[in-house]
């Protein structure tokens, strides 16, 4: 009996009880589906997080601020306040971290910002000239700040996409006057929208020049005369140079600071924020995959427990099929064909299926954002070799009882 | 020298019910030949199920020699004895045994998937239309009477032209019309195609209709002469059985 043949008994006896079939099938259906799509938004995820942080730059190195300690107690993060403009010009200095391309350092702060009738808070950036290609920005209209722009403090500002919808709406930003916390600043720029959210939506911000934050941003008060930034971005050469870079930046951050015991400065790469993400991601698309697993395998327990019933429905069938010359193997090759054609046409479905959630999921909005589910081709195709793993082990038994049948009593059977 | 197709010498069989032994034959010899009409009959539980087990190859004789169409049955293995089965033997069996939901060529053409044979459509119809189902091709079993059900049986027991029909109470579930016509299409072609025919029953009517009859009582086989068959009403056993 070839394999074509028991295929067709297969169909022929699955068609004579479509419901149950079916029924069976829906185990592997909803197993598959889930594994699928479940390592799909999984994957979709990390996907999302990694593009939104490979928007902020490739090649990246933040340096930030230490904890400061007060009477032995560390505080937060960021609470010292060691890092200088001079700080990050030294590191930008030429030759003395050859890993380093280009150093960025910004000062971030809140601002009041008005524009005739629009008023709204929002984040103002003191940023140099090498923030635009540190941060891997482009520029929609305009031109970005200048060195002239830091050495004269000049009350120039550069918008993000949103910050000038949201400010001009329909007008063109170009040349008009904003008011940030009561002081005047000419609109020289508009940056192309970047999309993403991750820490802030660089979009929604407003860039003006570092310098002009210490003098003006806060009526020139708090920050006059000082000279400390929140970040230096450092663009680092090349991605190998990872390591040697962090290296190059901690040594002279430390001879600058004079740095005895613990440094008052930390440097994270944005490999180790993207590694760090991708293994939470990864953990997560595990747990969500080993639960939608434990539905498959309930799918196969389902086959099993159907085929086991099947088997002693169909006892006088087997022993007339005995009788006529069926061979053990014939038996249970015909068993088997059945069970493989639940899971495997249950996994087709399910795989299907998954595309079809997917493209649902896709459309569900998540705030501002949605989650467009990955589906890889090696998921399928682990869904379907364990679609069909689960209908050969839990179709073995049954079938194999079903082979080993005596024909006499197998005919007999009530 | 006569054409034994069935050759039966000395055949023990013994069950093992726990520790308990039951000899369920006792030493059979008996002998069918070639386009003969044989009838086992007996009462149950004289071994005759057994008997007909071992001659459908269901079964293996304990001890003693068994010989289908000159092959030596008893040192085959199950695989074996099932292309026996699909090669050698057409069974027929009360209850039908069709499978449902089934139309009635894929029922006759069961056999010859076990088989490889190619054409098998066309020879399960040839075969339908032997037994008068040429109507029939394509009916289920819901959709046949019961006389109908037993030819598509027939049918399918003859399609691989077995060297046999073994019959095991063919008529047992059919109205006296339906097992009259049955019985018609049997001996049919046990006179008209020369097949031999062996039919196990305990209904003596069914049995007169054979050239011979083999009794079985008590594990042991006895030739029984049709004429002396009394009417159904006098009881068979003892004094029908010779000592």
């Amino acid at each position: 009996m070839s394999i074509l043949e028991s295929f067709q008994i297969a169909l022929d006896s699955l068609t004579a009880n479509k419901l149950r079939a079916v029924l069976t099938m829906l185990g592997i259906i909803i197993g598959v589906a889930a594994v699928i799509t479940m390592l799909g938004i999984g994957r979709g995820a990390q996907a999302q997080i990694e593009a939104q942080i490979q928007a902020n730059g490739t090649n990246l190195l933040y340096v930030r601020p230490g904890a400061q300690r007060q009477g032995g107690v560390a505080q937060a993060q960021g609470s010292a306040q060691t890092l200088t403009y001079e700080d990050a010009r030294a590191l930008a200095e030429p030759g003395v971290a050859p890993a380093v391309d280009l150093v960025a350092p910004e000062f971030g702060a809140g601002g009041q910002v008005v524009y005739q009738s629009v008023n709204l808070n929002s984040r103002v950036t003191g940023v140099t000239p090498e923030y635009l290609d540190v941060r891997n920005m482009s520029m929609a209209d305009g031109e970005f700040i200048n060195a002239a722009h830091v050495q004269s403090r000049a009350t120039v500002a550069v918008l993000g996409a949103t910050a000038a919808s949201n400010l001009f709406g329909d007008e063109d930003p170009l040349g008009k006057t904003i008011r940030i916390n009561n002081s005047s600043y000419r609109v020289i720029g508009v940056l192309t929208a970047k999309g993403g959210t991750g820490f802030g939506s660089q979009d929604d911000q407003i860039y003006i020049p570092l310098t002009t934050v210490y003098t003006r941003l806060f009526g020139g008060g708090r920050f006059r005369g000082s000279n400390q930034v929140s970040v230096i971005n450092v663009k680092i050469t090349d991605a190998s140079q990872n390591d040697a870079a962090i290296q190059q930046v901690s040594e002279i951050l430390r001879q600058r600071h004079r740095v005895s015991y613990e440094d008052d400065f930390s440097v994270v790469s944005q490999q180790d924020i993207l590694q760090t993400l991708g293994n939470t991601t990864a953990v997560f698309t595990m747990f969500l995959g080993s639960i939608a697993a434990i539905s498959l395998l309930v799918g196969g327990i389902g086959i099993m427990n159907i085929m086991l019933v099947s088997v002693t429905e169909r006892t006088r069938e087997i022993g007339l099929r005995k009788a006529v010359g069926a061979r053990r193997a014939d038996v249970l090759t015909q068993f088997l064909v059945e069970a493989m054609v639940l899971s495997v046409l249950g996994g087709l479905i399910g795989v299907a299926l998954a595309y079809g959630f997917s493209l649902l999921i896709s459309r569900i909005p998540l705030g501002t954002l949605t989650l467009t589910p990955m589906i890889g081709l090696d998921s399928v195709l682990l869904a379907t070799v364990f679609s069909i793993g689960v209908g050969l082990f839990f179709g073995l038994y049954p079938a194999n009882r079903a082979a080993s049948l005596n024909p006499i009593e197998a005919l007999r059977y009530e | 020298m006569p054409d034994h197709v069935i050759e039966i010498e000395n055949v023990t069989k013994v069950y093992h019910m726990g520790d308990v032994e039951v000899q369920a034959l006792r030493g059979v010899s008996c002998f069918v030949e070639r386009g003969e009409f044989v009838a086992i009959t007996g009462p149950s539980g004289s071994g005759k199920s057994t008997l007909m087990n071992i001659i459908g190859c269901l079964d293996q004789p304990s001890a003693g020699t068994y010989r289908l169409d000159g092959i030596e049955v008893g040192s085959l293995d199950d695989d074996e004895l099932a292309e026996i089965r699909n090669h050698k033997i057409g069974f027929v069996f009360q209850s039908f045994n069709l499978l449902a939901r089934v139309p009635a060529w894929k029922q006759v053409s069961l056999p010859l998937v076990y088989n490889g044979s190619d054409d098998r459509r066309a020879r399960a119809v040839a075969a339908l239309e032997a037994v008068g189902l040429g109507e029939r091709v394509g009916h289920r079993p819901s959709e046949l009477s019961g006389g109908q059900q037993q030819r598509v049986a027939i049918a399918r027991a003859l399609v691989t032209h077995p060297a046999i029909l073994l019959a095991d109470e063919p008529t047992g579930n059919l109205d006296s019309k339906s097992g009259k016509e049955v019985m018609g299409i049997i001996k049919r072609l046990n006179a008209e195609e020369g097949l031999t025919v062996v039919l196990v029953t305990h209904d003596v009517n069914v049995a007169a209709q054979a050239s011979r009859i083999i009794r079985i009582f008590d594990g042991l086989a006895y030739d029984y002469d049709p004429t002396a068959i009394r009417p159904v009403a006098q009881p068979l056993a003892p004094e029908g059985v010779p000592a």
